[in-house]
């Protein structure tokens, strides 16, 4: 069983994501801290790409700040090292095809197993892409996570049977954002999931408040939360730990 | 030349959000329907001719030619059409597809303004909605495009994010289509983007060398030597060159836009100076670094300054059916001025780099030779532009 199935079993799961470097590797590493310290259940690990097509104007923001800031591939591997050390919970890279592709996806799935990284999120891969990447994932033990939209439809079944880790349910239309509504009939969506498969589903984007969380953790196994966890980097910088930490205890508590 | 999946040899494919696998499903599946559906060529055959004004001339540039002083060198006029550049064809069929498909409303991408100001034209022609994503920074480069759009009834939205170019122009449409799906038609401006958009818009832009085939056929009583179209995302060029792919006797020539030289980082030259990646939906050569983070790329060309290319080009140049050669700032601003002298033509910026290989390699060839060049559009756009260049300020 993938690594990645800890992360559901302490209750519902409360899944932060961040982008690596932004503005710093080391504040970055500081909010992880934080993070697992008031119950973050698995970390999404963003590696930052110039031209990121599924993200909303505040997840770019990070990884232009993160790209100016100076962080490489290369140097989030070795961040990961040094934050594994004290970081035991799960962790997850996100960050689209091209920096794997031109890494060498075998190089970069070697480092992830060696360095203790359970899955990736590349949110330009569809089922129909998946091969290239998946064989290279499954021998070096790396999930790679698959999504499921609120138009898959007929999609989810084939989807869902040959999902790893976890699926990743996105919750509405667009690209990643806080949204103040969520429209979507995520049960139905879930149920069909279920009905093909055991891996756990989060659902992820437009969740920022703690009644969203609680209202997710109804109706999947956890919930993924991004652009509410940057605007607090956003807004304080270097400073963002300790209210990183507050907001996930805020959310991890919500979904009780 | 594609297999099911939009693969053109390794590049091409969909590298696309889930969100919008169905769409392009769908899309591809509309595709296949219409395109051998007689009422829909009827249609397009119509619009093509009584709208959009085609064919379009293939005209003998009989000055240039004595004034190279080697082969004949022949101007396929896709100025000429309706809207002043070859971008028509695609939106005429796209717009159509979309009508079909039941699609109200249309967005579109846009550098230089030309795919921008034909979508808005082919909305305002079908009575649908038409918003265009267009750089902040190409949104000052081209005003009066910007005017002709909004004049169109299209809403123009600029775009401030990375480069604030082509390529972000890009990103913002995929990420608006991501976000309105059921009544909203992606009408992509070049052969690029996930399958099946590099086929669509190829198959639309074939037009143009069936045509150069039957109208040289008519004058010459036989094929073309070369064939050279300017190269950004590659639509004209490809358009210019898919009938031909078969006749290999016929040389094909892309042009990228070198901007101040392939040996500067100031260039959109994605085959001479990129490599492979994965971007925009798509497999193919890119501008990037070795960490795969796409280059900001620079062009004086608006329509050519694009990080990448589209994937049927790519495997031309794997597979040596087709060169792709730079051509910088400074040669393309002189073949605009050459030909608007010469001829009486003023080419597209975007153009003008294919008329200046064409100056370059005309001269080594013999008379009983025959070079093709497509004017993909006309250059009354980049007038104050090019005035600037030459350092005349004027008002647009």
């Amino acid at each position: 069983m993938s690594n990645i199935a800890k992360a559901f079993e302490n209750g519902k799961a409360f899944i932060p994501f961040i982008t690596c470097g932004d503005p710093d590797l080391e504040t970055t590493k500081k909010c992880i801290i934080e993070m697992v310290k008031n119950g973050a259940d698995l970390v999404e690990l963003g590696i930052p790409f110039s031209d990121p097509t599924a993200e909303g104007p505040v997840i770019q923001g990070a990884n232009i700040r993160a790209l100016s800031g100076g962080v490489t591939t290369d140097s989030i591997f070795e961040f990961v090292r040094d934050l594994r050390e004290s970081v035991k919970i799960p962790l997850v890279f996100m960050t689209y095809a091209n920096v794997v592709f031109s890494y060498g996806a075998e190089k970069f799935m070697s480092n992830c197993k060696e360095l203790g990284i359970d899955g990736i999120i590349l949110p330009d891969i569809p089922y129909e892409e998946k091969e290239e990447f998946q064989s290279v994932c499954d021998s070096y033990g790396v999930d790679l996570v698959s999504m499921i939209a609120p138009t898959s439809e007929n999609r989810i079944a084939m989807i869902a049977k040959e999902a790893k880790g976890f699926i990743y349910v996105v919750s509405s239309l667009g690209v990643t954002g806080t949204r103040t509504n969520i429209n979507t009939d995520l049960e139905s969506i879930v149920k069909a999931i279920r009905a093909n498969t055991d891996v756990p589903c989060a659902i992820g984007f437009g969740i920022s408040k703690p009644e969203q969380a609680a209202a997710m953790s109804k109706i999947a196994d956890g919930a993924i939360v991004g652009s509410a966890i940057i605007k607090i980097l956003e807004k304080y910088g270097k400073e963002a730990a300790p209210y990183i930490g507050e907001y996930t205890k805020s959310m991890k508590d919500a979904m009780k | 030349m594609t297999n099911q999946n939009g693969r053109f040899g390794i590049h091409g494919g969909q590298y696309i959000p889930e969100t919008l696998m169905n769409a392009v499903i769908e899309l591809e599946e509309a595709y296949n329907h219409y395109k051998n559906d007689p009422d829909f060529n009827r249609e397009l055959s119509e619009l093509f001719n009584e709208y959009a004004g085609r064919p379009s001339r293939l005209y003998y540039a009989e000055k240039m030619t004595k004034d190279l002083g080697g082969a004949k060198i022949y101007l396929k006029r896709e100025d000429l059409n309706h809207t002043g550049a070859h971008k028509v064809n695609n939106v005429l069929g796209q717009a159509l597809l979309a009508k079909k498909m039941g699609k109200t409303r249309l967005i579109a991408e846009t550098g230089a303004g030309q795919h921008g100001v034909a979508t808005a034209t082919a909305a305002a022609l079908f009575g649908m909605e038409c918003v265009v994503f267009m750089g902040e920074e190409d949104t000052k480069r081209q005003a009066l495009n910007v005017y002709r759009m909004r004049l169109l009834g299209a809403e123009v939205i600029p775009v401030k994010s990375g480069t604030a170019t082509l390529k972000d122009a890009v990103s913002e449409a995929m990420r608006e289509w991501t976000s309105r799906i059921a009544d909203t038609h992606y009408c992509l401006g070049s052969v690029m983007g996930p399958h099946p958009f590099p086929t669509i818009v190829r198959d639309f832009q074939a037009v143009i060398s069936k045509e150069i085939k039957e109208q040289i056929m008519v004058k010459e009583g036989r094929l073309p030597d070369a064939v050279i179209a300017c190269v950004g995302g590659g639509s004209n060029a490809i358009g210019s060159f898919y009938n031909f792919i078969e006749d290999k006797d016929v040389q094909l020539i892309g042009c990228e836009a070198a901007g101040r030289g392939i040996d500067t980082f100031e260039t959109a030259a994605t085959v001479n100076t990129g490599s492979i990646g994965i971007f925009h939906g798509m497999k193919s050569y890119f501008c990037q670094d070795k960490y795969g983070q796409i280059a900001p790329v620079y062009s004086i060309s608006a329509g050519l300054d694009y990080p990448g290319v589209g994937p049927e080009h790519a495997y031309l140049y794997d597979i040596g059916r087709a060169q792709y050669v730079p051509v910088t700032d400074d040669e393309a601003v002189d073949a605009f001025e050459y030909l608007a002298k010469t001829e009486g033509i003023i080419p597209a910026i975007e153009s003008a780099h294919a008329v200046a290989y064409a100056k370059k390699l005309a001269p080594t060839m013999s008379k009983d030779k025959i070079i093709v060049i497509t004017i993909s559009g006309r250059g009354d756009k980049d007038c104050a532009a090019i005035a600037r260049y030459r350092g005349e300020d004027i008002n647009e």
